[in-house]
């Protein structure tokens, strides 16, 4: 077992499987097509990110560096969170950008949303961490993997 | 009520509290929220209040965004200046569709696009032909001064804003674009202070050549991600102004680097506004380096997946205007085509091309004597956006061929360089 802190930005408690990008999340290209069918999960697909692309996302904790592309980023994340088909939890290893901070921010306040982001988790955790893994999350930030 | 953490003027918790009504709250409490993640110890006054915002398209499953717009509605709430906002999705008349593609379109993808348009109108959008990627091009007319700041979304608007134009701005999401054009303020952190602006990468141009914009761009976006870049050497090739063409190549430069990584600024040594003012105090002293040579633009060149279900056969749509062309840009394409077509004695394209360029742009270029050419070719010009056209599922597996990065990473385009596409285009195979 191995335990991570990093900052709180939205806390809960989850309980669950990490799905890991060692690359910047291209929000709008990995949701935009699972989001469009009004699907009931989300398989990422962008095609320009190989640890992610084909894979379920939602339910999981998306364990990334960052997220990158479009500015349409955070109103993605407020839609596939109002959707309820998000990942459950965000877990950057950098401080989180600005989109996605949007996003995370816009389903708190205007949706209510359960959704919960930890970031500065370090460089450390993103090269520990393998999609699979089991992992417990705790309101105080921490990150154990089991 | 939220804990601020940043310092808020009385007028600002006012707001925060309430006193000028939830929704009004709300905003405020959303651009507080989004701050104080970023350690932003205050608010600053937007200086250009005319607006640009990303979310164009009224795709039925952005209930929160129609419903948020709804709420500023009811609570007549409304931007502190006209705002101009991406292309709209759909263009019938220039971009055909057949009868089940409209269906999918008008009663499934775009469903609220009427609705919306009326709700963007309700809180502050400037006209009918406001709609593009390009806002701060002349004929559109959204142009901010340098040190300006501003609420803007669309990542090629904000890289373009900062960089060429030397404004501030943040890459904002959409709704926190609107949000602080409704408040008239925003957090004031990241490319808003001089440190955020700093390069925390040198970039060495050593090519033999121009590098195409949109691969040296989507290069230097991919490798540096959310970083600033300063660029040394592209100035050999580009010169020290600032010229229509040197600003339609930094245009696309800078959406690949946006949208293949994160780039929000950029600084051109000897060309951007800031760089000629500060040159290289602009790099920090930890910089690190990226030297980028024809090899390696030929390796990130490569490195594009195709995505077509059958690679090998023939593309046939083209779309070039990721972001929206420049008058110049319509201009050579036109020039190019006719050459191209001339040289095998053609007089058409051989495959649909569409090229598309913000209303305002359209409007003059149809007043030129290279509308008449460009149509008779038998290109289409349309001020869509390619990127929400190929949203349609059905579209998706056709075989889209562009010269576009961004619109290669959102869709199963197919990247082309100029050259090549130019070449299909008119010689290839019918």
């Amino acid at each position: 077992m191995k335990t991570f802190k990093g900052r709180v930005l939205a806390g809960g408690y989850f309980k669950g499987e990490a799905i890991v990008s060692h690359q910047g999340v291209n929000t709008l290209a990995t949701f935009q097509k699972s989001a469009l069918k009004n699907a009931k999960q989300v398989i990422a697909s962008d095609q320009n990110n190989p640890d992610l692309y084909g894979k379920n996302i939602t339910g999981l904790a998306l364990c990334l560096p960052i997220t990158i592309g479009s500015t349409t980023g955070g109103l993605v994340i407020q839609t596939v969170c109002s959707m309820g088909i998000n990942p459950s939890c965000f877990l950057f290893s950098e401080s989180i950008d600005s989109l996605a901070a949007s996003g995370i921010v816009l389903a708190k306040v205007w949706n209510d949303s359960k959704v919960i982001c930890i970031d500065k988790l370090g460089d450390e955790f993103l090269n520990t961490i393998k999609s699979g893994d089991q992992i417990e999350v705790k309101e105080d930030g921490s990150v154990t993997i089991l | 009520m939220y804990t601020p953490k940043m310092h808020l003027t009385d007028e600002e918790m006012a707001i925060l509290r309430g006193e000028k009504g939830d929704t009004l709250a709300k905003v405020m409490e959303t651009v507080v929220r989004f701050g104080d993640i970023f350690d932003a110890p205050k608010l600053v006054p937007v200086t250009h209040h005319e607006g640009h915002l990303v979310t164009s398209f009224g795709i039925g499953l952005l209930k929160p965004l129609f419903k948020t717009m709804d709420e500023l509605i009811q609570d007549n709430l409304k931007t502190k200046g006209p705002f101009t906002l991406d292309p709209r999705p759909i263009d019938y008349k220039n971009v055909k569709c057949n009868l089940l593609e409209k269906l999918v379109f008008s009663k499934i993808m775009y469903s609220k696009q009427d609705m919306y348009e009326e709700q963007l109108m309700k809180v502050g959008l400037k006209n009918k032909n406001a709609f593009s990627c390009t806002c701060y091009l002349d004929e559109v007319g959204n142009i901010p001064k340098m040190g300006d700041i501003l609420s803007w979304a669309e990542s090629s608007a904000v890289v373009y804003a900062n960089s060429v134009l030397g404004a501030r701005c943040n890459r904002n999401s959409g709704m926190l674009d609107l949000f602080g054009s409704v408040l008239g303020k925003v957090p004031y952190f990241g490319l808003l202070t001089d440190e955020g602006r700093k390069a925390t990468w040198c970039v060495e141009l050593k090519t033999t050549k121009l590098p195409e914009a949109q691969i040296l761009g989507s290069a230097i976006g991919m490798k540096v991600m959310e970083d600033v870049p300063y660029v040394i050497g592209l100035d050999k090739f580009l010169g020290h102004e600032l010229n229509d063409e040197t600003k339609a190549y930094l245009k696309d430069f800078g959406a690949a680097s946006a949208s293949n990584g994160a780039v929000g600024l950029y600084h051109i040594d000897k060309l951007t506004p800031e760089a000629k003012e500060l040159g290289e105090k602009l790099i920090t002293k930890d910089a690190k380096t990226y030297v980028i040579d024809d090899e390696e633009i030929e390796r990130v060149y490569k490195s594009y997946p195709i995505m077509w279900k059958k690679p090998n056969k023939r593309g046939n749509l083209v779309f070039i205007g990721c972001p929206h062309l420049t008058y110049s840009q319509l201009i050579n394409w036109t020039k190019k085509i006719e050459k191209g077509l001339n040289d095998v004695n053609k007089k058409k394209v051989n495959r649909r091309v569409i090229m598309t360029c913000a209303p305002d742009v359209k409007e003059k270029f149809m007043r030129s004597e290279y509308y008449p050419k460009l149509i008779s070719f038998g290109v289409k010009l349309s001020s869509i956006c390619p990127l929400m056209y190929t949203n349609n599922p059905i579209t998706h597996s056709k075989r889209i061929m562009t010269n576009s990065n961004k619109l290669r990473t959102y869709s199963m385009a197919r990247y082309y360089k100029d050259d090549d596409l130019l070449a299909l285009i008119t010689k290839g195979e019918k």
